[in-house]
């Protein structure tokens, strides 16, 4: 291309210059490496936690050593080496509410990311994970007025004992899963948000996650209630410095969405392409709730992510809308799940994966209904584009449809970036990178009007980041 | 006098997987010129439609493209367009997710090399939008995505009326239209028609060319232009239809 400054914005504007750096490794408490009885008890001692949740930790590990990688991973996962692993890495003891307050090193990273920028700007609240621990967590006072909690999870279990045993664990249970009890035995940091009854919290709350040390687990876990007939978009993005060796993150998320309650839950996954990225997710909606996940992935070197709703009772309503774009050697296995366990529930999961450089997207998809369920709705829509020959996608939808009155649309389409789509283009005068460009953000459009529009933005800007160099 | 043509073709050959469509076709095309190129299915119009544009999926195999003087042939699409030349699309292919008004922004910014101010682009949309009978609303759909035969059409046109070409080529921008769309679209393409440009129109049927007047009309057979003539060719060709004229010709070639 002639473009003369083409060669100078491919360099500072790649992941390594803006998100891949790393600060020096300063912090005040690191685990050994390696995961035993004894690292788990001391993370409890550290943090000074009650009785019952030390045990929980325990039981969990139990849970963890019994329990096998998912049967789909195949050998995906055999070179996690679970010994070679900081499992908690604290930096700093406390979790300020002023940046003033934060350490001056972890405040630049977030100030390089761009977060408390973004906090004045349009956020209604913004936590900071920095390796294991929330360093930073504040919301606007106007709504802590109305009794909207937003801390870490670490603080809301201090805070706030009552109400978090009695949902913590409840959504997502050590033995749903290997990476479950993992994190459930090690878990540490995240967000938690409770939303009073009737109380819409109008702008985004934001969290972001940021691992610095090498060879470390980040195990956060959030929890999210919303009371009866409140709303509340939470949004979470992260990244990562980017190692030779391999990190893991291997966070749980469950939500409480409550009668006629509404929850958007919007992830930007950015992580270094090191990163072994295994989460699991999951919302139970109760009468008339709607439950939204919007999952971007964009980076990581394998993502195994299916979010899911629980429709509980009628009038709930399931919304999965699933983004992953996966470069030269990264696999990003996303998808969704609804179960839908009431009648009069509906569903729509709209998944979009491109594929470029050799990487690979798998849809894998469940949608169940049980059998006493009357008039469900479902819709199932997956759409792959593969940007060249080398790439690779596939859909893997499972249905277990066990009523009569159900109503399902499904339909999935793989295509290739197409020639004649180029042609049209280049016709007008675009180049053959522009045009590819505008294909894919087409492609994406359904997924990214869903966002509010300085994260559009910031979806358009990365997955062009990897669209650099993917034609010509 | 010798004034270098707008668009001049000489002996061009140009095959499609392996085989020949194009078999030696020339023609020249001057500044303020209508030229009309008329043929039965099959006899290479879509293709040197696609062939001048830079279609990847022609090869040119002898013979060249100049446009002012200077070869097209290697040239990418993109800068065939920067240098002036546009392609109406028989079968325009939809772009979903990308509005017609995003899409036009970035076209003309690409043409023009430097962006042009949203408020002057917007000025000039919706004055061409006018000038075509389209509604505004037009502009937030998606290119191609879900149009009427008819709506695919005017949306070529108003690609062609932004960009401003020097050389426009309608490829069976006729087809699929109703009469008072024809009409339309046909006002849109005299209003824009001016002693610079340079058109040719590609045209299975007569009728676009009662609405916008050729000088030239030609017949193109089998890969090639058989015969040259003014608009009154187009009418005699109305007439004796295309089997009978491609008779009468393989007989004068005969005799």
């Amino acid at each position: 291309m002639t473009t003369p400054t083409a060669p100078a914005q491919i360099n500072t504007d790649s992941y390594e210059a803006k998100f891949g750096f790393h600060d020096k490794d300063e912090a005040l408490f690191k685990s050994n490496k390696g995961l035993t009885p004894e690292i788990v008890a001391m993370i409890s001692e550290m943090k000074d936690e009650p009785q019952w949740m030390r045990d929980f930790r325990q039981r969990s590990l139990e849970i963890f050593r019994q329990k096998e990688n998912p049967p789909w991973a195949g050998n995906q996962l055999d070179n996690i080496d679970f010994d070679n692993i900081h499992y908690f890495v604290r930096a700093t003891d406390r979790d300020e509410r002023s940046w003033d307050d934060v350490p001056e090193y972890i405040r630049k990273t977030f100030d390089k990311l761009g977060i408390p920028e973004a906090e004045k700007k349009f956020l209604a609240g913004v936590g900071a994970q920095y390796d294991s621990e929330v360093v930073y967590h504040n919301i606007r006072e106007d709504l802590e007025k109305l009794g909207v909690i937003f801390v870490g999870t670490d603080q809301a279990l201090k805070e706030h004992p009552e109400m978090f045993k009695e949902y913590f664990g409840t959504v997502v249970p050590p033995a749903d899963n290997r990476f479950a009890a993992l994190n459930s035995s090690v878990w540490s940091g995240g967000s938690f948000i409770y939303v009073p009854p009737g109380v819409k919290v109008d702008v985004p709350l934001q969290a972001y996650f940021r691992i610095n040390t090498q060879n470390m687990g980040q195990f956060e876990r959030t929890l999210i209630i919303a009371d009866e007939g409140s709303q509340v978009h939470y949004v979470e993005g992260c990244t990562a410095p980017t190692y030779s060796s391999d990190s893991l993150h291997s966070a749980v998320v469950e939500i409480i969405v409550k009668k006629g309650a509404r929850v958007r839950y919007t992830t930007i996954q950015n992580w270094s392409n090191n990163v072994y990225n295994l989460v699991t997710k999951r919302a139970v909606a109760y009468q008339d709730a709607v439950m939204e996940w919007v999952d971007g992935n964009l980076g990581s070197k394998l993502t195994m992510k299916y979010p899911s709703v629980y429709l509980m009772e009628p009038g709930a309503h399931g919304e999965i809308l699933s983004l992953a774009f996966a470069g030269e050697g990264q696999h990003q296995d996303a998808g969704g799940k609804i179960v839908h366990a009431a009648s009069n529930t509906t569903s729509t999961i709209i998944s979009k994966s491109l594929s470029k450089d050799g990487g690979r997207t798998s849809y894998r998809g469940l949608l169940k209904v049980y059998d006493d369920c009357e008039n469900v709705k479902a819709n199932v829509r997956c759409d792959a584009l593969l940007l060249d020959e080398q790439s690779r996608s596939d859909t893997y939808p499972t249905m277990e449809i066990d009523a009569p009155d159900v109503s399902i649309q499904h339909e999935a389409y793989v295509s290739k970036l197409g020639e004649d789509q180029l042609f049209y283009l280049q016709s007008r005068g675009l180049s053959e990178e522009q045009a590819a460009k505008m294909i894919v953000n087409g492609f994406v459009e359904p997924i990214v009007k869903e966002l509010p529009m300085e994260y559009a933005v910031e979806l358009n800007r990365l997955i062009e980041l990897q669209m650099e160099g993917a034609v010509g | 006098m010798s004034k270098t043509p707008l668009l001049e073709i000489r002996d061009l050959h140009a095959t499609i997987d392996g085989k020949e469509i194009l078999t030696g076709l020339s023609l020249s095309i001057n500044a303020g010129e209508v030229h009309a190129i008329m043929g039965p299915n099959g006899s290479g119009k879509s293709t040197l439609a696609n062939v001048l544009m830079g279609s990847p999926r022609y090869q040119v195999t002898k013979g060249d493209v100049l446009f002012r003087g200077e070869s097209l042939l290697g040239m990418k699409p993109d800068v065939r367009a920067q240098k002036g030349l546009f392609l109406a699309f028989q079968y325009p292919v939809a772009i979903p997710g990308v509005t017609m008004v995003n899409f036009l922004r970035q076209a003309m910014n690409a043409k023009r090399g430097e962006d042009l101010p949203i408020r002057e682009f917007r000025e000039t949309l919706f004055a061409k939008m006018d000038l075509l009978k389209m509604d505004q609303e037009f502009a937030r759909r998606y290119v191609n995505d879900g149009f009427s035969g008819g709506e695919k059409k005017r949306a070529e046109m108003l690609q062609m009326a932004m960009l401003q070409p020097a050389m426009a080529v309608l490829d069976e921008t006729d087809s699929g239209l109703d009469i008072d769309a024809l009409r339309t679209v046909a006002e849109g393409v005299n209003a824009l028609m001016n002693p610079e440009m340079g058109l040719l129109l590609i045209t299975h049927y007569q009728r676009l060319l009662n609405y916008v007047k050729p000088q030239f009309v030609h017949v193109l057979i089998d890969g090639r232009i058989a015969r040259s003539g003014g608009a009154e060719l187009a009418e005699e060709l109305e007439l004796t239809g295309y089997d009978e004229m491609e008779e009468a010709l393989a007989v004068a070639a005969n005799a």
